[in-house]
């Protein structure tokens, strides 16, 4: 295996950035969730698809941030 | 090629380098750098998995709407007969099906409105005080508008869900839900 092409502090200082990201688009799909429940209970079901979609949109960011960068900081 | 690590301060009892290591000593490391690393790779992945969570409950959410739409309209319930409840009355029964407790009230000697029972905070029975003009939950002292439904105070947000009722022959018949649901 190789070794990374970062310091171990410098790998951690990016893996934090990393953390804001996912953390705060993690934040955002908690609030479309709460809400678009909310609106559905309300009788609202016009917003569920969207919201579906906003929500699958931030796990594909998560999940492209985790696959790409972080196998690289790993490798 | 690898930067000179100052932080690289322990060796593993092999003396092999850090990258040849065996797996589970990579995921368990001495060094506090690596450490803090590698406790904030597996935190990060941790929220990607609660991504995928929030995902799936979206799904559920529009699961839910197919299928409550699949259920076509829903039934004409016979509720009560129009001499059966005085002024201030009210009376309980089930609507659309059985388990979801709605609540007819008569206000007038014309007007009748009905509502599901559950509290929309933490669904508690809502209790009619038609001499209030509301409904109260006695959980939370929630309380609701006995003409619209809508939250007066404590902490419901949301409207109760209305149960809309039509009059025929002597009859009080439940036909829908206006909003929300029961």
């Amino acid at each position: 295996m190789k070794g990374s092409t970062f310091a171990r502090s410098q790998r951690g200082a990016i893996v934090l950035g990393i953390l804001c990201i996912v953390g705060t688009l993690v934040v955002f799909q908690l609030w479309l969730l709460t809400a678009t429940m909310e609106a559905y209970l309300g009788g609202n079901d016009d917003i569920v698809i969207p919201a579906a979609l906003a929500s699958v949109g931030c796990f594909l960011l998560n999940f492209g941030i985790l696959h790409f960068y972080m196998r690289r900081l790993d490798r | 090629m690898r930067p000179h690590d100052e932080e690289n301060v322990s060796a593993a009892p092999d003396g092999a380098p850090p990258g040849e290591q065996p797996h589970w000593r990579r995921q368990f490391p001495i060094d506090v750098a690596e450490d803090e690393y590698r406790s904030r790779r597996d935190f990060t992945k941790l929220l990607g998995l609660t991504s995928l969570a929030f995902v799936s409950g979206q799904g559920f959410i529009i699961a839910q709407s197919i299928t409550k739409k699949s259920e076509g309209p829903l039934p004409e319930i016979d509720v009560a007969a129009l001499d059966e409840l005085e002024v201030g009355m009210a009376k309980v029964f089930q609507y659309p099906h059985e388990g979801n407790a709605c609540v007819l009230v008569r206000i007038s000697e014309d007007n009748f409105v009905a509502y599901g029972q559950k509290c929309t905070h933490l669904s508690c029975p809502v209790i009619p005080k038609p001499r209030d003009g509301k409904f109260y939950c006695p959980c939370h002292n929630g309380s609701f508008d006995l003409h619209t439904g809508r939250p007066l105070a404590g902490p419901p947000r949301r409207a109760l869900p209305k149960v809309t009722l039509k009059m025929a022959n002597g009859r009080i018949i439940a036909t829908g839900l206006e909003h929300g649901v029961v």
